[in-house]
């Protein structure tokens, strides 16, 4: 009996000593539901890292994208953050700012070669970095516009505001369409942001002042910001592109079934686009109104809690991450962009010569980060506002002008959001 | 003075009928459309939209939203944790607020008019108000378990069900139920001998179905829509409810709507099953009482 007592005894303790051995990290990952690939290959991830050592033990927990947000800021509060936390790109400011986030404090070294949006910097330091990016482009058929005699623009020679126009009207003209160009004004919230606010720096203008962060005025509602704002009204006055109740459908199918001739979206849509057209798609750059193309970067990124206990612990397996086998591994599960050029190059879709290559080269050439300071949140909100009041008919200065006041005003509630 | 014929009562019948029908049917239509909506594909559903084809199973008709939700969400799970949540809070609610409205109206004991009133104001405050607090509170609480005395009470069963055990408008329900019960009940049992705990639980009890039903109803609904409480103190998707569950259906540009109709299909059953078995006392509550559901 004593025998079978110590043998249980020293069973439970080989059993429990590689566990004592390991430091538990929590992670939140905001993809609960997504359905895709990427959830799988988060898992994957962290299954990967915690056999490669012994040292840490990666546990994650998945939340639904809609409450992710507000779960990270009662969890802030009630001094419950995990140790690793994965943010969307142009949120990690506020959440720095907060001390919801500290420094990554990894070698800047290793990141050289990415493109610029998956790297989340706030006041010269590094705080998130993601594993794959996203880009925008006028998505159409070669044959529709070399029907219409339309020049095709490339990243050297973009389409200017005048010949970009033309060719809307153009379309529109022939009656072949319902609308010459889908903006995707059913997709709501974070697009806005992402998807116009370059075509508004295009023509000159911005969300907020970038050069200080401390105010709207003369960007938001300058000549460059009314010239723009006159413009966006006018494409759904004149029913050339469909308005804000479009239906989500038809964003998602109105191209392909030739309700629309051009379609201002993602590279994530983009293999049913090669699929249905095959070589006569065609991914354009963004079209230059005056001060350069331009297109929205940044990604969901992996950072480190405020209050993590084990921010080495943390940093471990955000660098186990970095590797280009991992952004090549989401790329082709999830279609998105590879942040290094030589993680392309093993991808499926952006190796040279693969069917989405374009759009590295657009991330590369024309991506720019929303604004980087906290008050982004808010003005992201505001920005939508404007722009779908002006959409639907508002007065351009009155509403530029207004969103002005709000953002200024939040600004200074937060006493300059610490820039 | 007009005659009451057969037939002119048989007109009233008939009208009577006719705007109940009426009634049903609009109360019934977002059901309806929902239900139907669940057994379409979205192209069609969106287009449907627009006619009455969105009310009947017209067209493209499976159950693949229903597999796709499946597979999206564990909604097995979500509608477990919110049946346990709600129906131990519902239990305990009863138990709780009907004892201490029977202190109110049957006992005699100091400064119990000041504490009714107090608990009457509460009914003014929303909850979304005293979350904050409530949480930072929640998330230091002491909690004896298995492994011992340890701190915090987020990210549990507790943490859902506790703060909302005892609250102003089930008192209040139970008070204005019990003041109407015959006082001379009471007072018979009391002479009898009978004690306060006796009298509660074989003579008022047995009279409150009503109120109860009306009390259990009001708080089965509130914790079944549970959202923003759930969202800030539970991490853990094993106990996460229902309604935290309807943001795996978004993600940040699209809304699969046919999965969403069939998930929200899905989690109304326990609603509607937990309301018919209770409609009749809840009825005669609110035909009693007055209150409105």
């Amino acid at each position: 009996m004593r025998l079978l007592i110590h043998t249980t005894m020293l069973a439970a303790i080989g059993f429990a000593s590689p566990a004592l051995a390991e430091t538990e990290l929590s992670m939140w990952y905001h993809g609960a539901g997504s359905a895709n690939a990427e959830e799988k290959l988060i898992n994957q991830l962290v299954d990967e890292f915690n056999a490669s050592q012994s040292d840490w033990k990666v546990v994650i927990e998945t939340f639904p994208q809609l409450a992710y947000n507000d779960a990270v800021g009662a969890a802030a509060l009630a001094g419950e953050l995990p140790d690793i936390l994965d943010v969307d790109g142009p949120v990690m400011p506020n959440w720095a700012w907060a001390n919801y986030m500290q420094p990554l404090g990894i070698d800047e070294a290793k990141l050289e070669g990415y493109l610029p949006g998956p790297i989340g910097r706030w006041n010269g330091e590094v705080y998130s970095v993601g594993l794959w990016d996203a880009a925008v482009a006028l998505t159409t058929r070669r044959s529709t516009l070399e029907k219409y005699d339309i020049r095709i623009p490339t990243l050297e020679e973009p389409w200017s505001l005048d010949e970009f126009n033309s060719a809307l009207e153009k379309i529109k003209a022939s009656g072949d369409f319902e609308f010459p160009l889908d903006l995707g004004m059913a997709w709501k919230g974070e697009w806005y942001p992402y998807a116009f606010s370059p075509l508004l720096q295009s023509f000159g203008g911005d969300i907020v002042d970038r050069s200080t962060y401390q105010s709207a005025e003369d960007v938001l509602n300058g000549d460059s910001a009314l010239a723009f704002g006159e413009w966006w009204q006018g494409l759904f006055q004149n029913k050339l592109v469909p308005g804000t109740s479009q239906d989500g459908a038809d964003r998602e199918t109105g191209l392909l079934e030739g309700k629309y001739a051009m379609s201002w979206n993602g590279n994530w849509a983009a293999l049913p686009v090669v699929e249905a057209f095959g070589d006569d798609a065609l991914f354009l750059p963004a079209p230059d109104f005056g001060n350069g193309s331009t297109i929205g970067a940044a990604s969901w990124q992996f950072g480190i809690s405020g209050t993590s206990k084990h921010p080495e612990g943390a940093r471990a397996f955000i660098e186990f991450a970095l590797q280009d086998k991992w952004f090549a591994a989401f790329s082709d599960g999830t279609g998105l962009i590879p942040v290094t050029s030589t993680a392309a190059a093993d991808t499926a879709n952006y190796k040279p010569g693969g069917s989405l290559e374009v759009f590295y080269g657009l991330s590369e050439n024309q991506a720019l980060v929303r604004p980087v300071t906290p008050g982004y949140i808010v003005q992201a909100k505001v920005f939508e506002k404007a722009l779908a009041d002006i959409a639907n008919g508002a007065d351009v200065a009155d509403t530029l002008d207004a969103a002005v006041d709000e953002i200024n005003e939040d600004i200074e509630n937060n006493k300059g959001y610490g820039h | 003075m007009a005659l009451v014929t057969s037939e002119n009562r048989g007109l009233r019948l008939g009208a009577r009928y006719a705007v109940l029908v009426l009634v049903a049917i609009i109360f019934i239509f977002p059901l309806l459309f929902m239900a139907m909506s669940s057994l379409k594909p979205d192209n069609q559903l969106l287009l449907d939209t627009s006619s009455l084809r969105a009310f009947l199973p017209v067209g493209e008709i499976s159950l693949d939203n229903y597999k796709d939700a499946f597979e999206r969400a564990p909604i097995g799970v979500f509608v477990f944790n919110s049946v346990l949540i709600t129906g131990l809070t519902v239990v305990l609610t009863l138990l709780v607020c009907s004892l201490a409205a029977f202190s109110f109206v049957f006992l005699d004991w100091k400064g119990r008019d000041v504490i009714f009133s107090i608990i009457l104001a509460t009914l003014i405050i929303p909850y979304e108000t005293i979350f904050i607090p409530l949480l930072l509170m929640a998330s230091q609480l002491p909690w004896i378990s298995t492994e011992g005395l340890e701190f915090g009470w987020l990210n549990s069963y507790r943490v859902q069900i506790i703060p909302f055990i005892a609250d102003g408008l089930s008192v209040f329900l139970f008070v204005q139920y019990f003041k109407d019960l015959p006082r001379e009940l009471i007072e018979a049992s009391r002479v009898e001998g009978a004690s306060w705990w006796f009298i509660y639980r074989k003579v008022v009890l047995p009279l409150s179905g009503p109120v109860i039903a009306t009390a259990a109803i009001l708080k089965f609904l509130f914790m079944y829509n549970q959202y923003l409480w759930p969202l800030m103190v539970v991490q853990a998707e094993e106990i996460r409810p229902v309604m935290v569950g309807l943001g795996y259906f978004t993600d940040q540009l699209n809304v699969p709507w046919g999965e969403v109709m069939a998930y929200l299909t899905i989690i109304t059953v326990p609603v509607l099953a937990f309301y018919l078995s209770l409609q009749r006392a809840f009825i005669a509550s609110v035909a009693s009482t007055g209150v409105k559901g």
